[in-house]
């Protein structure tokens, strides 16, 4: 049984995905033109949906009482396992569609890998994902080469958005023991693959537009996969988790 | 109803002796019940009434994402945030065949839009109010989209073709949306605890007048009315779908548990439909003026997406022509 190792490695995964869609939920009625209101709330819904979907598993596999909701709404930001990546603030455009194609590249790498799991339920979650996925890198990356070859302008808010979160991505190309064993055992992606992947299709779109392809990260001193968040995650928890925290006997 | 105050720029109604053979021909076939088309001849007047009412209907999709904005990432349940976020990018997807409808019609979109943050063209004034608690998503769908669905029904027939198709669809997803905002207060009052009770008819309190103004002034204070019906834009009148949407909204009120905020509000079965009481006149004139409790925050926040945004529409511009020279090359 891999069961301890699967836990964090499905809230790695789920966690990511919800706090990802709920930085889109925040650009509701600011984005900057009608179809794009509709293409990231779009977004946003998928990634919510798959979100659930890994957590439903999560919980299952805890069997402590809890259930999806329980735990996106009720735990702590020390217990979240989302990539430090996507809790990063929307910032403008820029940042947001660099730090959506950066995420939308890995995500696409680990959906691949995850679809021949040997745990028929992962491969289920994934393949129904991936295909939402490759719309989203699609878009993203479609979003950097506008901004990166479109005006003055948007090619210097793009570059601005580079070093603001490339530190973060060393948690995309690193993995936890669990992730190697889980691989090992067919179970999971094989995380040096998922690095690999991201590496090559971060490099070729930034190619394509000549934006320059930084340094490979180093060492970033907190860690998403251990609960060691930025100072973000607790305000945006705050405010997502309001309603179930202050009526903790409702139902909704 | 999304378009509540459309000027017709006509006082007076013209018989048809008084009208020129085009116009005869055009009124012809409004009553014999035939759809206008885009490349048909039509009044000038008939054209601008249609481009007010379409964009305003368009732009109440838009200013009405605010709203319920306010509360996607507050949503307290992922199986509720999911209902939100899907409702939102569908009034995003509305707001687009509006604005597709309306530029059938020779107008421009962006022009249209810059009339809305220039506070010259209306958005319906129910979106100036403030969504206060999660018990307003629900009367949001409830009240709200019941109010608009009753008037578009109506509008599914209304007599130009590209205005009339876009409301077939918007109407199927906007029922969709309605069922899911009353059964997101049943639960509340079925299973909630008290404070969610009282939540919800907190938030009916608030709202319930509010969706009544929707259908726009009663019909002795509707001046374009008269012109609106016999072009057949307008199917229904103001009154009479108040009226339909108290008859057919009281008995879901009832099964929710709650009451509305109207003492005079009764059952009156010489006439077969609900009395009510008097809706505040003054307030809605004044919401409609822009002096409601939210217009200037929603103005605002839809004139700084556009403004802000200019830098990344005028980037993929810049990119789309480097491409094609590219191409070209």
């Amino acid at each position: 049984m891999h069961k301890q190792a699967l836990i964090p490695y499905l809230l790695l995964l789920g966690d990511s995905a919800l706090i990802q869609g709920q930085r889109l939920c925040e650009w509701c009625g600011k984005a900057p033109a009608l179809e794009e209101e509709l293409a990231l709330m779009n977004v946003g819904l998928d990634l919510v949906g798959q979100a659930r979907n890994w957590l439903e598993y999560a919980a299952e596999l805890l069997d402590d009482g809890r259930d999806a909701d329980a735990l996106a709404f009720r735990r702590d930001e020390r217990a979240f396992r989302n990539l430090l990546l996507v809790e990063q603030p929307n910032g403008d455009f820029a940042v947001t569609m660099l730090k959506q194609f950066l995420y939308d590249a890995w995500h696409h790498a680990a959906l691949e890998g995850l679809c021949a799991s040997n745990d028929a339920r992962i491969a289920g979650i994934a393949a129904k994902a991936l295909k939402e996925v490759t719309y989203h890198l699609r878009r993203s990356g479609e979003w950097v080469q506008r901004l990166g070859d479109g005006t003055e302008q948007s090619r210097r808010r793009m570059l601005d958005a580079i070093p603001l979160l490339w530190r973060f991505t060393v948690e995309l190309t690193a993995a936890s023991d669990h992730e190697v064993q889980l691989a090992a055992a067919g179970v999971g992606a094989d995380p040096a693959l998922v690095g690999r992947r991201w590496q090559a299709t971060v490099s070729a779109l930034f190619a394509s537009v000549e934006l320059p392809l930084p340094q490979a990260a180093s060492h970033f001193y907190l860690d998403g996969r251990q609960g060691l968040h930025t100072e973000h995650l607790g305000l945006l928890l705050a405010e997502m988790q309001f309603l179930p925290r202050a009526y903790p006997d409702a139902t909704w | 109803m999304y378009a509540q105050l459309v000027e017709t720029g006509v006082k007076r109604l013209k018989s048809l002796e008084e009208m020129s053979p085009e116009e005869r021909a055009f009124q012809e076939k409004i009553d014999a019940e035939i759809k206008i088309e885009a490349k048909n001849w039509m009044p000038d007047a008939y054209r601008q009434t249609l481009i007010r009412q379409i964009s305003q209907h368009a732009h109440s999709e838009i200013v009405g994402m605010l709203p319920e904005g306010n509360w996607v990432t507050r949503a307290p349940s992922l199986k509720r945030k999911l209902q939100l976020m899907a409702k939102i990018q569908d009034e995003a997807g509305h707001g687009l065949y509006l604005y597709s409808a309306m530029e059938t019609l020779g107008a421009d979109r962006d022009e249209e839009i810059a009339k809305l943050h220039s506070g010259k063209a209306k958005y319906s004034s129910i979106f100036n109010y403030p969504t206060l608690t999660w018990a307003d998503m629900g009367a949001v769908g409830w009240l709200v989209d019941g109010a608009a669905i009753v008037n578009q029904v109506v509008l599914q027939r209304t007599s130009y073709g590209p205005y009339s198709r876009a409301m077939i669809r918007i109407c199927k997803e906007e029922s969709f949306h309605q069922r899911q905002g009353y059964e997101l207060l049943l639960t509340m009052m079925r299973h909630g605890t008290q404070a969610q009770k009282d939540m919800v008819q907190d938030a009916i309190n608030r709202l319930w007048w509010p969706s009544l103004m929707m259908f726009g002034p009663s019909d002795e204070h509707s001046p374009n009315s008269a012109q609106s019906m016999a072009w057949k834009i307008k199917r229904q009148t103001n009154d009479e779908l108040r009226q339909r949407f108290i008859d057919q909204t009281v008995p879901q009120l009832e099964l929710l548990g709650c009451t509305a905020p109207d003492p005079a509000l009764k059952w009156n079965e010489a006439r077969g439909h609900y009395d009510f009481g008097q809706i505040q006149w003054q307030e809605f004139y004044e919401v409609l003026k822009g002096n409601g409790p939210c217009n200037q925050e929603r103005l605002a926040k839809r004139r700084n997406a556009i403004e802000g945004g200019a830098w990344v529409r005028e980037a993929a511009v810049a990119y789309a022509r480097k491409q094609q020279n590219k191409n070209a090359a």
